[in-house]
């Protein structure tokens, strides 16, 4: 022993490890320390790079996505023409709404040459055609429905801000440059020149837009004037009928299965096909719907209520296995303490372990129906993916109703020529993440509030 | 329990909805051409009348022709629009299922042309070009052998020196039908390959090989729309795609146009007919759903007015080459002419 200390430490190694010292680690300790160090280096680097994907992803939506939701507006007194909205001179409504929205543009595009004329801007080569597709065709509807609203205005000059086209528009967020305006088919240097020099006089102003959240989609003429508004509704409307549905079904069930259901093969073979059903890819679930609920129940196309009950299929599970989970993490002493002084199993469970595991189950719901609120699969093939201008009624008729739901509202703009619509998909991601984001918060908050622990 | 209460309240709603409800707006599907033509048309329908707004999907000509024919009454479509005429297959399909009564309405064509990025070369193309750039075989000193070029300026001294790399649309578009059969087999004719390969490889045979693309990567199927083409083209410069005319007029800021047999195509040249590479568009109407449905004759009426489909109407502006006999097909609908029995 003594000889085996004055070696010293260098020998220790070879000796065996009964005699080291605790102040200087040997070699397999150092080895042990380095790999410790390593691996946290590479847990560092792995969630450097989720965070690098996240920020990179949510940067270039906002980057791409912001502009939705700031439009330009023309600010130019507009002269409603009798003899054009008028034609017959009598005032009379019927015959005022047989005047198509076309003939309007030709007011708009007189007014704006008046307003060059008025202040004196001189442009080179701006012509009829850059006056015609200044403004967006909506502000053409909405000029018309002014006018059979109130047909007072007619011979006034009316003070109206109207949409820009989104060309105009992409002026002022960097979509459009003099560069690109130049060999653009669908506007020109004059226009971009014209959209400048009413900036500077205040008469084309870029301001926030409500209306990208609250407006229906619009056609492919008219990317100005695209909104959300019947997606929101849309996938509310859906929201509420997985919610209302998916909900009771899915605590009924984890509740018969976890506490009441002998174990035998039968709930085995159950139990595994809960846990298959969560995983069959979403498209499935969208053939099912086309088949069972428009093709063999009758029900229609487009409707929200197809699209809820699809999702309620594709959310079921998702309730189920989290619910199971909440039940059984209820300690048994719980359930013995309740049985030994005499309560009923259902009164075990319904006054004991579901308030309990309330938190869980909660939580679970609110992710499955986040994750049905960002689905796209399904809906495809039960006519979701459409074009609707009219908001669906309340429910419960509106449920029956056309609608269309935020992430197919996003898949239908990326498809559309005009790159104002890009934008405007960026948009609508943005609006689907607020969302995602408020109901993950949600269930953030109901688990941090309620959870017990024992 | 309360929750249960309001379920059942809810689906008993449902039931009672369902049984009240009749369907009051119009719905549309189909090609993804027309796609845009019908929800411009759909739009300006609303704010212009008092019926409700039709519901617009797309999905491709055959799916919504399927739609259309799986049978009569208010679940199924109204109208199916069409970037190529219905086949006689369909048409038996929609017979055997009870949609007897069709109305056919042509509501204007459709230019295919090619562009590439606007920083490239200039394109002066003739269907026999491309059929010597793209074709599976080539005929090369009489010899019938597998397509050796690989730059443009192989195929004609005049046309840039840019390697071959074209983005054609997939074989489930009705587009890729008609650049098969107004270029690939125009120019297959034209080099006189036609022959060659008809000699070589039997009559039915040769045929197929006139419109058989190269599968070496020079030659890329899209299966995606158009906004996949174009990013195609923006992440490979050098390449040429295919596109719409009206997706085409959407984009010139990043696009240049390639001539066809030195005409440029544009609305007018494609009306006229100069411009070879176009096609009818069309859209179908279940007669048997006309009273039922309120609005759907008037919806026809108004898709192929002069006001909307003709021309400097919102269509024209959008890309739609006008019908020069838009007239003849508004009588058309107006005396709601069915398709003859095939």
């Amino acid at each position: 022993m003594t000889d085996a200390v004055s070696a010293g430490p260098r020998r220790v190694g070879a000796q065996g490890a009964t005699r080291k010292s605790l102040l200087v680690a040997d070699a397999r300790t150092r080895r042990r320390n380095a790999a410790e160090t390593r691996f946290k280096a590479y847990g560092i680097v792995a969630i450097a790079i989720a965070m690098l994907a996240l920020v990179f992803l949510l940067f270039t939506i906002v980057r791409d996505g912001s502009g939705a939701f700031r439009q330009t507006f023309i600010d130019v007194p507009v002269t409603i023409d009798a003899a054009i909205v008028d034609p017959k001179g009598n005032r009379d409504q019927k015959d005022m709404a047989g005047v198509l929205t076309m003939s309007y543009g030709s007011m708009l595009e007189k007014s704006l040459e008046t307003w060059v004329a008025q202040n004196n801007v001189q442009i080179e080569g701006l012509g009829k055609a850059d006056y015609a597709s200044f403004y967006s065709s909506q502000a053409r509807a909405t000029l018309r429905d002014m006018v059979l609203e109130n047909p007072e205005i007619i011979g006034t000059t009316i003070n109206v801000p109207a949409l820009a086209s989104s060309r105009v528009d992409g002026m002022f967020k960097g979509r459009v440059t003099a560069e690109s305006a130049e060999i653009d088919a669908r506007t020109s240097l004059a226009q971009f020149r014209l959209a400048e020099a009413m900036e500077e006089k205040g008469a084309l102003t870029t301001r926030f837009n409500w209306d990208f959240v609250t407006q229906p989609d619009a056609s492919d003429n008219r990317a100005e004037a695209a909104g959300l508004g019947v997606a929101i509704i849309g996938s509310a409307y859906m929201m509420l009928i997985v919610l209302v549905l998916a909900l009771p079904i899915g605590v009924a069930a984890s509740i018969y299965l976890e506490e009441f259901a002998p174990k035998n093969r039968l709930t085995d073979i159950i139990e595994v096909n809960i846990s298959n059903l969560a995983a069959v890819p979403s498209i499935v679930f969208g053939i099912l719907g086309l088949a069972a609920f428009i093709n063999f129940m009758g029900l229609p196309r487009s409707a929200p209520i197809v699209g809820g009950l699809v999702l309620t299929l594709m959310t079921l599970p998702t309730i189920i296995i989290s619910t199971r989970a909440a039940l059984k993490a209820v300690p048994p002493s719980i359930r013995d303490a309740a049985l030994g002084v005499g309560a009923s199993k259902m009164q075990t469970v319904f006054h004991h372990v579901l308030p309990l595991a309330m938190p869980g189950v909660l939580t679970g719901t609110i992710i499955g129906l986040a994750q049905a609120l960002g689905e796209t699969a399904p809906l495809l093939l039960i006519g979701m993916v459409a074009f609707v201008t009219a908001y669906p009624s309340a429910p419960p008729e509106g449920l029956f109703e056309p609608a269309s739901a935020l992430p197919v509202q996003v898949y239908n703009w990326t498809q559309r020529a005009d790159s104002a619509f890009f934008e405007r998909a960026s948009g609508a991601i943005i609006v689907l993440l607020a969302f995602l984001f408020a109901m993950n918060l949600v269930a953030i908050i109901l688990r941090r509030r309620f959870e017990r622990r024992w | 329990m309360n929750m249960k209460i309001t379920a059942s309240a809810l689906a008993i709603a449902a039931l009672s909805a369902t049984a009240a409800s009749a369907r009051d707006n119009v719905q549309i599907a189909g090609s993804s051409t027309v796609l845009p033509y019908a929800t411009i048309a759909a739009e300006a329908f609303a704010e212009n009348t008092d019926f409700a707004a039709p519901v617009v999907e797309g999905g491709g000509s055959s799916a919504g022709l399927k739609q259309f024919c799986s049978g009569v009454g208010e679940n199924g479509i109204d109208i199916a629009t069409a970037s190529r005429p219905i086949k006689d297959i369909e048409v038996a399909e929609c017979q055997k299922n009870g949609v007897t009564d069709i109305m056919e309405v042509r509501l204007g064509y459709d230019g295919i042309v090619f562009a590439s990025s606007n920083t490239g070369g200039d394109f002066v193309l003739t269907p026999s070009d491309v059929f010597n750039a793209l074709a599976a075989e080539v005929v090369v000193d009489g010899k019938v052998v597998a397509n050796p070029h690989t730059s443009w300026k192989d195929v004609n001294a005049e046309l840039p020196d840019q390697p071959i790399l074209a983005f054609i649309p997939g074989t489930k578009h009705g587009t890729r039908e008609v650049f098969e059969e107004k270029v690939l087999i125009q120019g297959c004719k034209d080099t006189a390959a036609h022959d060659a390969l008809v000699a070589a490889k039997g009559e039915d045979e040769g045929e197929a090989a006139c419109k058989a693309v190269r599968a070496d990567g020079k030659s890329v199927d899209i299966d995606g729309d158009y906004t996949e083409t174009l990013a195609r083209l923006g992440s490979s410069p050098e390449g040429v795609g295919v596109f719409g005319l009206s997706f085409y007029e959407q984009n010139t800021d990043k696009l240049k146009v390639a001539t066809m047999s030195g005409v440029t195509p544009s609305t007018e040249s494609i009306a006229s007919g100069e411009y070879p590479v176009s096609r009818p568009l069309f859209f179908y109407v279940k007669k048997q759903h006309v009273g039922t449905i309120p609005g759907l004759k008037e919806f026809a009426a108004f898709f192929v007015s002069d006001a909307v489909a003709g021309q400097g109407g919102p269509l024209a502006t959008y890309g739609l080459v006008p019908d020069p006999k838009l007239a003849d097909t508004q009588a058309a609908v107006e005396a709601e002419t069915v398709m003859a029995a095939k």
